[in-house]
């Protein structure tokens, strides 16, 4: 168990490559109650959350969610998070566990005088617990939890769902590159859910496994990828980012810096030869300087070697550069990589 | 927890055989055990000369990098080159194939400050 944000979270069940294997070979469970849950409402509501993150969330439909950002007004991330639609006038938030109280902070201080006739925004994480179920059997699951005649969610849907044993946001979203579903419910319920997920075939799953399987697909994990000093732009993100919508914060500085061109992108990279796992803070050496460090990195359970992400200079920054780690004091061989750095096995 | 009788303990989880000198030196089953799969180990030179608690080389899991210590003083003479292309032998075998290294006691009453099997077993549980 280590403390992460608040909570006391277990790195590994069993281990952190049985847990991902399960996920990318069956399915696994994770318990997300860590995660922060804003309810967002009112007339008001869509105009105000298009204003305050870069996706078009004007394009979604009651049931339609999207990956969105919440950048400062130098167009830094503040957060990434899933934006979903439940209703005209009501919108359910998802946000990192470590950025509930910054990001409320941050939501509340747009509220205009106007807004706070029409707009109301409520923090329900601490009343809400969450498990995302995620893997190639995550349709069979869902039928073993939910009942032979429940309708998995597809692909960025939210429902309001529920069976006998309670109601639910049920998603079709996930962090794992897997097929998959989350439920967000009352905490009281989520012992029950996490308990019906295992005992219908799926394997605990901790926070160790989530990070293999998130950077596996080259997903940012906001701290070490995601930064209020960098962009979505430099991060890889700008298909969350809609230009053409309204204004919305930290557009002025994206355009800026698109104009000038972006001093350094959020590159992955696999390791080459055997050595040590990449890990966070690692220098990144090209042409025996070290140009950067790691954001993310560990060693890949479904690639066996070393992976990782980090923010390159440009001229560095296409796949198929030759690059160095330097893993406790030795300089390691490693070349970018195009994002997912794993795919699938597609079946014939 | 496997915890042979034959061995000595160090509070950070390494073993020492001390019946030869040179003696040899892993890590227990309860260590392999709480860092699981275990993906590379970065061995120790030959001819350092180690003080009992120093750092003498790193063991990588998916998880996390730890530092295992010389459980006694004295000079790294031997190191399990087999490890470099099986880490796996920690998890599998950390008492037999997957010993890390050799070490020449310079001063054998340092095994006196090392965990007996029953006080590393009381220690870990």
């Amino acid at each position: 168990m280590i403390p992460f944000a608040g909570w006391e979270m277990p790195v590994q069940y069993t281990s952190i490559t049985e847990e991902h294997q399960a996920v990318r070979n069956a399915c696994g469970v994770f318990d997300i109650s860590h995660m922060g849950q804003f309810l967002v409402s009112g007339k008001g509501a869509e105009a105000f959350l298009n204003r305050a993150l870069t996706n078009d969330i004007s394009v979604l439909q009651p049931g339609q969610g999207q990956y969105t950002l919440m950048l400062n007004e130098g167009g830094g991330v503040i957060d990434d998070l899933i934006a979903y639609k439940t209703s005209d006038r009501e919108f359910f938030l998802v946000v990192n566990a470590s950025m509930i109280d910054a990001d409320l902070a941050h939501l509340k201080s747009l509220l205009t005088d106007d807004d706070k006739e029409i707009v109301q925004i409520v923090n329900a994480s601490s009343l809400t617990g969450g498990i995302a179920v995620q893997g190639p059997r995550a349709r069979d699951v869902f039928k073993s939890m939910m009942g032979p005649s429940a309708v998995f969610p597809e692909k960025n849907t939210v429902q309001i769902a529920g069976t006998e044993h309670g109601i639910m946001w049920l998603c079709g979203t996930g962090y794992t590159g897997e097929e998959g579903f989350e439920l967000f419910t009352p905490t009281s319920r989520i012992e029950y859910w996490l308990r019906s997920a295992i005992s219908s075939g799926c394997s605990p799953c901790g926070l160790g496994a989530r990070d293999t399987l998130r950077l596996e697909m080259g997903y940012p994990l906001n701290g070490n990828d995601l930064s209020p000093l960098r962009s979505p732009l430099q991060a890889g993100l700008a298909f969350f980012v809609e230009f053409d919508k309204e204004d919305f914060v930290g557009k002025d500085s994206l355009l800026k810096q698109k104009a000038a061109g972006l001093p350094d992108k959020l590159t992955a990279f696999k390791m080459t030869g055997t050595c040590p796992p990449p890990r966070p803070h690692c220098g990144v050496v090209i042409g025996g300087q070290t140009v950067a460090e790691v954001a993310s990195g560990t060693q890949s359970p479904s690639l066996g070697c070393g992976i990782g992400m980090a923010y390159l200079p440009l001229e560095h920054s296409a796949p198929g550069t030759p690059i160095e780690i330097e893993i406790r004091g030795r300089n390691f061989p490693a070349v970018t990589v195009r994002k997912p750095i794993y795919q699938k096995p597609k079946l014939a | 927890m496997n915890i042979p009788d034959n061995l000595r303990y160090r509070d950070s989880h390494e073993w020492v055989d001390y019946m030869n000198n040179p003696a040899t030196c892993g890590i227990s089953d309860h260590a392999q055990h709480e860092l699981t799969e275990i993906v590379f180990v970065d061995l120790p030179k030959i001819g350092r000369v180690v003080k009992a608690g120093e750092a003498v080389c790193t063991v990588d899991s998916v998880k996390s990098a730890n530092d295992i210590y010389a459980p006694v003083s004295g000079e790294i003479v031997a190191i399990n080159e087999d490890l470099r292309n099986d880490p796996g032998l920690l998890n599998r075998d950390p008492y037999l194939q997957g010993w890390i290294f050799k070490i020449q006691v310079s001063n054998p009453s340092e095994l006196e400050t090392l965990l007996t099997p029953e006080a590393y077993r009381a220690h870990i549980s």
